[in-house]
């Protein structure tokens, strides 16, 4: 219908698609479905799933990212430091651990799990397991 | 440091009242730390998916204002299964007390944290009054 897709349209589509799958039982199996530290989104694209959660101030080198089996595991240390000799007019940002561990309710390929941590945002690629793949079937 | 404490979630803050925009959809506040040193004030703010070139700070009257654009291009093609958090812009502003130097404002952008460093105006330093 539109040439030009509108940027506030497509912000509004997936703002709203969001808020509709919020809370959803898709991981309520999981042994921390819901509610730990870090709030997670999970996406799908094509026959792959992506996890993206988002860990602002966290340096790489604190996050450790584990997968076993269908579990995914994300654990790791963030820190807030001032100054020495200084008067702190705001303090909002939390710091503290955490560790969180999730169980997708499909097969992946522990092998060819992707991660990726940019500008605060933890993406993690998870490809479906090729069993685990739906498969056509011929109606006779 | 206490950093055996536990990490708990908390909920974005959404933008609201003053300063609603035209366009729909969410905005949300970034959470900041402010602290201020001798010689500068410093502002540490959240904005975790905020690219550098989204970026837009701006002092005017005394009023800063931190203005971060999400790419939303990003989720093309991902369809969402299972949710916790929503996405959207970052704005916040704040009204300074103090006199700045504002030719030497800087601003760093680190995974996903912006850390601005607001250099005290030299007359607005604080000096100690030695008592005669």
């Amino acid at each position: 219908m539109a040439l030009f897709p509108d940027p506030f349209d497509t912000l509004l589509t997936l703002q709203q698609a969001l808020e509709s799958f919020r809370s959803s039982g898709w991981l309520g199996s999981g042994p921390s479905g819901g509610g730990a530290y870090p709030p997670m989104n999970v996406f799908r694209k094509g026959d792959d799933f992506i996890i993206v959660t988002e860990l602002p101030g966290l340096k790489k080198s604190d996050l450790d990212v584990q997968v076993k089996g269908n579990s995914v595991r994300v654990a790791g240390s963030k820190t807030v430091s001032f100054p020495d000799k200084s008067a702190v007019h705001r303090r909002e940002r939390l710091a503290g651990r955490f560790d969180r561990a999730v169980t997708l309710p499909v097969q992946i390929d522990p092998n060819g799990v992707k991660a990726e941590y940019r500008d605060g945002i933890l993406a993690l690629f998870l490809p479906r397991a090729e069993q685990d793949k739906p498969r056509s079937i011929q109606v006779a | 440091m206490s950093n055996a404490q536990e990490l708990a979630v908390r909920e974005k803050q959404e933008l609201v009242g003053k300063g609603e925009k035209t366009v729909p959809g969410r905005y949300y506040v970034p959470y900041a730390d402010i602290f201020e040193t001798d010689d500068a004030l410093t502002l540490v703010m959240e904005i975790a998916g905020v690219e550098k070139q989204n970026l837009d700070v701006s002092l005017e009257n005394d009023v800063l204002r931190v203005d971060g654009r999400i790419d939303f291009a990003k989720y093309d093609g991902m369809e969402p299964l299972y949710t916790e958090y929503n996405v959207g812009h970052y704005t916040r502003s704040f009204t300074l007390s103090n006199k700045i130097d504002q030719e030497h404002i800087s601003a760093q952008l680190d995974d996903g944290v912006l850390t601005l460093t607001l250099p005290k105006a030299k007359e607005a330093q604080s000096r100690r009054i030695s008592i005669g």
